[in-house]
């Protein structure tokens, strides 16, 4: 048992509203230049639907991930360290332009400086790649907004796998669901396994998995690597490039600009305290179903004290303990058990959860009366089938899923009783296995939903990377290279501080 | 919702784990759906239907079968179904007609304000009785006391206690046939008819008889009236009401469904459970509802409709009920402080204003090309031969009744009127009054295309009228601009049509009608690149002003955190910059001048009551020119030309003198203006606005409204309840007092938004108990609902409401607009043409047109203008996702891709608002110019029943009661667009290509 921390993310897909929010000031904040218009580290992508980049789940083209040997065994789908080299030069699964989109601009200027025509100008598209005027747009980053596009085409989506689909096309059965994404931080990361340089590392202090840019030399492996597709190459610089959590504001206890722009107020940040010995073993597990069992084991309580004592012992601060205290994704993930991970199968052990969503009753379900089942509405008559969800969050696991789904349905009508003095609503909390305390805690999370409540960020300790003293004063002095430590390395005429006879003085503080 | 009220939004997703059950009602599967517990998607355009059978199916069982304590008294003291309306008997049956007045009692007082009283009947002695609230107790004439407009449960003469009997079924007098309007079975080509053998349904209604003063009168209760309306039976042996729901009668929930397609039983369930849930919560049923509605012609049914079912159920004022209709929020918090300063009202009153609408309907011209005859939409019940058959005749009449604004408003130059009228020794108003009725003096509107009534000079500000707003774009492009346009139809001299009888038919149409167009953006919007001008304005963070709305507690600022770059600056200095400028050319051109000025009747003021009991046409010859009564109210405004820029920029002595005023309500404001004297210090030029205090920069005008407004001034929001305090008889001091001493200023609020203070202006309060919802005030403090009545209305009695089959609120299918045929088939391009409905949602990549061209939004959607169609739909016409197509009419032509949908229901396609056309538009076969804006295929169609005034609620108002630019009954031909032309300078426009007019 070796205990270490990570900041991990729970996204409520039943409070999505699809409004982007998070795409567009992630993108203000990290990816407006050139080389990365077309990345979005976060991106919403609207279900059913093939997402971004095109395909994206469907690892029999795309080899992302892992896959367990008949040894028990894990290995990157598309190869050990062997294949990765072998196909270094020549990646059969990379992901092209056109798979994401052509990232494009208009000719805005042209309104300005129009000559007198014989109708009103217009701003046209021009590539940001080529910079050529576009004849027509084809694709785009949401491109399948709110069910853009044929069911033909947007039921390829991988998750209508054992499902009945056919029927889903009508107009009368339509259901949908939002999907916002970003990079999953994962405990068993492909892309680390898969760059050939290295240059990929996961840190010990928060599990926030970066891309060092000196080491990087863009051989993209970890794009195919990543079944989530969630690294970028930029086609400027020549090397790739991810999610970064936004770990400077992590670092001061903010949270990342996606969670506290989103205004559907759907996204908790929180710690967990997991056992970074048993990750091999619970990414190697038999059954893919077994994956999210697996995964949920690797938590630990926080509360109990020989995990505290432990955690201590191997080097996690004071402040993170009681942060994972008080986790609100620990809440959702392990105690309540409604949230769950994207794509377990792909054996990358996500530490990026989601709440299902609930959606209406399917209409020739209300013809006549709801079925219910106890208390509550059954989860089969609302409109996305089970086996869909269960598809993208529990390797196909349908019980987990009707589970979770019927707790926030037996919140709601608990609540309901009350409100209408029906009832004092605790049949309901009986039927799904909650407690009174339970249930209002969840309210308190999931409806009033407090900024406090939902980032559980504990502050990072600086002074363990590095010392600060030194940079006091200095910041804010650039000698050339930027925010300088203070001490000048080139004198008045260009040179070094040259033949200048330096006294030596005894450092007191550096 | 969550598309349009984002930032909102999970508030209402959040309120379902409180247990709150939600229903969408949207005819596609709408974002906000997907929150919803069920979808019901009506047919575009039937809402009405849906919400009819609602309120059957209430009305059945929570007011016939058996009876709720709770929705009783509510309806009883909150609404007018006690009320007594008489019965006109016409052959074998009687129609509902006015409501019984005061003056109709035998014995009634002679004042004028008895004839704005209404009646019902006590409980207890089933005699007449005259409640207090009434319209008649807002304004008392002569003597007559003040304080008795509340609504508390008194005889209004007596002030005895008296209880208002509901229904009089139980101690009638008679049984009788009751005549009602039917339009459900109106053919309308593609919306389905519930053809139920005419066009009037007869119901058996209990009434009494009563003895009044113009003789015997059978008159019923609204709720009987409402009751056989509905069609639910009352054991009267009536054939002709619903034994049940599954009857195909109006208005039962299988009656519904053969028009809206949704299944009776889920109309049933909803109902049931919207009441049910509104008993057990005394009211906590919410119906959220958006603008989209307007853009429908008949939309006061689909909005009334809804209302019904809230008022029945007791749910308007209840915190966490009623209605909670989200429209824009381009209206503002405190409102008494913006209004005297955007109108000018420290220097001038009244102000000229004028309704959009009407205005851009008779400018663009058009009027010239209507379609609709006006008579097709009377009631079968009314006489046809009172009213016109053109919309503008009714507009013109509402004008010229002083109903509506005009603008131009007489022929004559307004400044030498009124020399002509002093040299006549008339007053103003006899001066005006005569020579209308003697035809010497000309109403503008009379001739809109007489090049002396021309609008001359328009400045755009804060709206993009030709890229977004104006409805029946490429009119305006042709008519008021005078440049290239897509305009396919012809006008009526040019095919022979029912020319208007009150407007003058000039043959030739003008073209460029404005001299001069200016318009003020920070972006290139259409506006923009029509202009010939354009003053670059300041963005959010680079000036400083108020951020409110009447629908958020908060007051927020905009700061300037960096400066306007190049030459942009912000409003408030690019018009002071104007106005300094206009000041010293005027020398010498205009001096101090007196201006006549026409205003219509306005709302809130002792004006609306106008005409109590019928409509006069004094230009008819049915009654005296009376300016204020039965014409626009004449006023002498005196203006400064010279001195414009000096009172621009300070705060002018007629707010000392008249105090101010909103929603009826006067108060003084002296001690303000002191205030602002020194906070923003007095002018020490010598001239006209020496000594006064300043209004120099922006922060000076937040600082002038904030201290002027109740809502951010303790003290005046006190003074303003203490003089509604003095009409209604009550205390409602209470409400403001705790926060008398606060004076939110605009430091205050950039340091943090604070919330608003409550007023007598909105019917909300801010609390920290309850929410802030609309009719709070009127159901816990008494404050009369500002209506004939004095409460919320079931019924309309005004004639021209009763006569266009409105009294009570039913179905009405959408208009045919009559703009398809005579292009369908008749332009082909070799592909197949659909037809489909042409819906305007309110886009999510922008806020109307702003965003439009962002790149991130124009990313994250299409690259450029959409419009999404079904997936069958799209089959039908061989359309696959992201093709080019062609919408048009004889309106105009749009040019777009289309995006292919399931979510879309067959039968519509929908073009979000508003997505301008300068990104990524090619141009339109049809039209060979450059594809259009949303509005290019629709035009402004009016209602002559939005054009009443004068009549207690149905008065004038700024951004209040007005003819409504409806848009959504258009349909439109499909097809692919097969050649693909970008119109720029290197294959410019086909000159052989000019406007041909469909054949």
């Amino acid at each position: 048992m070796k205990i270490r921390a990570q900041i991990a993310m729970v996204l409520n897909l039943d409070k999505c509203i699809g409004c982007h929010t998070c795409s567009v000031t992630c993108k203000q904040v990290w990816t407006s230049r050139q080389g990365m218009e077309y990345a979005w580290f976060n991106n919403v992508e609207t279900k059913p639907g093939i997402g971004y980049p095109k395909d994206w789940e469907n690892q029999e083209r795309w080899q992302g991930g892992w896959r367990r040997k008949k040894n028990g065994k894990i290995v990157p789908k598309q190869g050990g360290k062997l294949t990765i080299l072998a196909k270094i030069f020549a990646n059969p699964a990379l992901p092209e332009i056109d798979d994401y989109y052509e990232p494009f601009t208009f000719d805005y200027e042209h309104l300005q400086k129009a000559p007198e025509l014989e109708t009103a100008p217009v701003a046209r598209p021009l590539s940001l790649v080529s910079g050529r005027p576009m004849e027509k747009i084809e694709w785009g980053p949401n491109w399948e907004e709110i069910l853009g596009g044929e069911f033909s085409k947007r039921s390829q989506d991988y998750n209508f796998e054992a499902v009945q689909k056919d029927i889903y096309g009508q107009f009368e059965n339509t259901f949908m669901m939002y999907l916002p994404r970003l990079c999953e931080h994962c405990l068993n990361p492909a892309c680390v396994a898969s760059c050939p340089s290295g240059s990929i590392y996961k840190r010990e202090e928060d599990g926030i998995v970066l891309i060092d840019q000196d080491k990087c030399r863009g051989w993209r492996m970890c794009v195919s690597g990543c079944p989530y597709k969630k690294i970028y190459y930029n086609w400027t610089s020549g090397k790739a490039e991810k999610c970064i959590f936004c770990y400077p504001r992590i670092e001061a206890g903010q949270p990342t600009v996606c969670s506290e722009t989103c205004v559907g107020r759907i996204r908790y940040l929180g710690v967990f305290l997991y056992d970074a010995d048993g990750i091999e073993a619970a990414a190697s597990v038999e059954d893919e179903q077994d994956l999210y069992e697996a995964q949920l084991k690797l938590f630990l309580d926080a509360n109990d004290p020989e995990v505290a004592r432990q955690a201590a012992a191997d080097g996690v601060p004071d402040n993170w303990i009681e942060a994972a205290r008080r986790s609100p994704v620990y809440k959702m993930a392990v105690d309540w058990k409604i949230a769950f991970p994207l794509h377990p199968e792909y054996r990358t052990l996500p530490m990026v959860w989601y709440v299902p969503p609930l959606s209406p009753i399917q209409s020739h379900a209300n013809a006549g009366a709801i079925e219910t089942v106890g208390e509550i509405p059954d989860v089969k008559s609302l409109r996305i089938p089970v086996r869909y969800l269960a598809n993208l969050l529990t390797a196909g696991a349908e019980a987990p899923i009707v589970s979770a789904l019927e707790r926030l349905l037996a919140m709601r009508t608990h609540y309901r009783q009350r409100q209408l003095g029906e009832s004092d609503g605790m049949a309901v909390l009986e039927q799904v296995g909650l407690s009174l305390a339970e249930v209002q805690e969840m309210h308190r999370y999931l409806a009033i939903a407090n900024y406090e409540d939902r980032f559980v960020i504990p502050t990072s300790h600086k002074e363990t990377a590095e010392d600060a003293y030194g940079m006091k004063g200095a910041c804010g002095f650039s000698f050339g290279n930027g925010c300088d430590a203070g001490e000048p390395h080139s004198s008045l005429f260009g040179g070094q501080m040259g033949r200048r006879k330096l006294t030596p003085i005894r450092p007191l503080d550096t | 919702m969550p598309q349009t009220r984002t930032p909102d939004a999970h508030f209402f997703v959040e309120a379902r784990y409180n247990g709150t059950k939600v229903v969408a009602v949207t005819p596609d599967y709408a974002e906000v759906s997907k929150l919803s517990d069920l979808w019901l998607h009506p047919k575009q355009g039937t809402d009405s239907a849906l919400a009819m059978a609602l309120g059957h199916v209430v009305l059945k069982e929570f007011f016939l079968d058996r009876q709720v304590p709770y929705f009783e008294d509510y309806t009883r003291r909150y609404t007018d179904l006690p009320m007594l309306v008489r019965l006109r008997q016409e052959g074998g049956r009687y129609v509902p007609d006015r409501y019984v007045r005061q003056s109709d009692l035998k014995g009634a007082p002679k004042s004028s304000s008895a004839d704005w009283k209404t009646v019902a009947l006590s409980e207890a002695s089933g005699d007449p009785t005259v409640p207090r609230g009434s319209m008649g107790y807002r304004w008392p004439k002569g003597n007559e006391p003040e304080g008795h407009w509340n609504l508390e449960e008194k005889d209004g003469e007596t002030g005895e206690e008296v209880r208002l009997t509901l229904s009089t079924i139980t101690n009638r007098d008679d049984v009788v046939p009751v005549a009602y309007p039917y339009f459900g079975g109106q053919l309308n080509p593609r919306f389905t008819e519930n053809d139920q053998g005419g066009d009037v349904l007869v119901r058996r209604v209990p009434v009494r008889r009563l003895s009044l003063a113009d003789g015997e009168t059978l008159v019923a209760t609204v709720f009987d009236l409402l009751c056989g309306h509905y069609g639910v039976d009352r054991g009267l042996d009536d054939p002709a009401t619903a034994k049940s729901y599954e009857d195909d009668v109006p208005y039962t929930p299988a009656w519904q469904q053969t028009i809206t397609g949704v299944p009776a039983a889920q109309a049933i369930q909803v109902a049931r459970e919207f009441a049910n849930n509104a008993e057990k919560t005394k009211g906590r049923s919410m119906v959220i509802i958006g603008a989209g509605i307007n853009h429908w012609y008949h939309q006061d049914m689909t909005y009334r409709g809804v209302i019904n079912l809230l008022m029945m159920c007791g749910t308007i004022g209840r915190s966490g009920g009623g209605w909670a209709h989200y429209v824009g929020q381009e209206a503002l918090r405190p409102l008494a402080g913006w209004m005297t300063l955007a109108f000018a009202r420290d220097w001038v009153r009244p102000v000229r204003q004028m309704n959009g609408t009407s205005f851009f309907y008779a400018h663009s011209d058009q009027w010239r090309y209507e379609k609709i005859d006006a008579t097709e939409l009377l009631s079968p019940l009314a006489d046809p031969s009172r009213y016109p058959a053109s919309m503008i005749d009714f507009n013109v009449k509402a004008e010229r009744m002083g109903w509506l604004p005009s603008a131009p408003q007489l022929e004559s130059n307004s400044l030498t009127l009124v020399r002509e009228a002093e040299k006549s020794r008339k007053t103003p108003a006899e001066f005006v009054a005569g020579g209308l009725k003697a035809g010497t003096l000309k109403l503008s509107c009379e001739d809109p295309d007489n090049p002396i009534n021309f609008p001359r000079n328009l400045f755009i500000w804060r709206s993009n009228l030709f890229g977004s707003s104006g409805k029946g774009h490429e009119y305006f492009l042709k008519h008021f601009l005078g440049t290239r346009n897509g305009l396919q139809g012809k006008d009526l001299g040019e095919t022979d049509g029912v020319k208007p009888q009150e407007v003058v038919w000039r043959d030739a149409a003008p073209e460029g009608k404005l001299d001069l167009v200016v318009t003020l953006d920070f972006r290139m919007s259409s506006s923009c690149l029509y202009s010939d001008i354009v003053l670059p304005t300041a963005t959010w963070y680079e000036k400083n002003d108020l951020n409110t709305t009447d629908m958020h507690t908060f007051v927020h600022p905009l700061s300037a955190a960096v400066d306007p770059v190049w030459e942009s600056k912000s409003d408030w200095e690019t018009y002071k910059a104007i106005a300094k400028r206009f000041s010293e050319l005027a020398q010498g051109h205009l001096g101090i001048e007196r201006d006549l000025v026409l205003s219509p009747i306005k709302h809130d003021t002792p004006g609306e009551l106008a005409q109590p009991l019928d409509v006069k046409d004094w230009k008819k010859g049915e009654c005296e020119p009376i300016p204020g009564v039965t014409a626009p109210q004449v006023s002498v405004v005196e203006r400064d030309y010279p001195n414009t820029y000096k009172r621009f920029t300070a705060l002018g002595p007629l707010i000392d003198k008249l105090g101010n005023e909103e929603k009826g309500v006067e108060w003084e404001t002296l001690e303000e203006v002191e205030a602002l004297a020194g906070l923003n210090h007095r002018v020490t030029e010598p001239g006209v606005t020496e000594g006064r205090p300043r209004l120099d920069t922006d922060i000076d005008a937040a600082e002038t409204i904030l201290c002027l407004a109740p809502e951010t001034n303790g003290k005046v929001a006190v003074k303003g309840w203490a003089a509604l305090g003095e009409k209604t008889g009550r205390d409602h001091t209470h409400l403001a007092k705790p926060r008398e001493d606060e004076r939110i200023r605009f430091r205050d609020i950039q340091a943090q938004p604070r919330k608003v203070i409550t007023t007598h202006t909105w019917s909300g309060i801010q609390s920290e108990e309850q929410t802030y919802n609309a009719g709070y005030l009127n159901v816990t403090e008494l404050i009369p609902w500002r209506t004939l009545t004095g409460r919320q209305q079931f019924y309309q009695d005004h004639q021209w409401m009763r006569d266009f089959g409105e009294g009570f609120a039913l179905y009405r299918p959408p208009v045919d607009t009559r703009t398809v045929n005579d292009m369908l088939g008749k332009r082909s391009n070799g592909e197949k043409e659909i037809v489909l409905n042409f819906i305007t949602p309110h886009q999510k990549w922008g806020i109307h047109s702003t965003y439009t061209e962002n790149l991130i939004m124009l990313t994250l959607s299409r690259g450029g203008p959409i419009v999404w169609i079904s997936e069958i739909d799209a089959k039908a016409a061989g359309i696959v996702d992201n093709d080019w197509v062609e919408l048009f009419n004889i309106n105009g032509a749009i040019a777009v891709r289309a995006v292919v949908s399931q979510r879309v229901q067959q039968g519509m396609c929908l073009m979000y608002h508003a997505q301008e056309k300068i990104v990524n538009v090619p141009g339109s076969q049809i039209t060979g110019q450059r594809g259009g804006i949303h509005n290019s295929v629709t035009r402004t169609l009016l209602k002559p029943t939005h054009m009443i005034g004068g009549y207690a609620q149905l008065s004038y108002s700024f951004n209040y009661y007005g003819t409504v630019g409806s848009n959504r009954d258009e349909f439109v031909i499909v097809r692919k667009l097969n050649e693909i032309k970008w119109l720029d300078h290197s294959n410019p426009v086909d000159p052989a290509h000019q406007q041909e007019p469909a054949q």
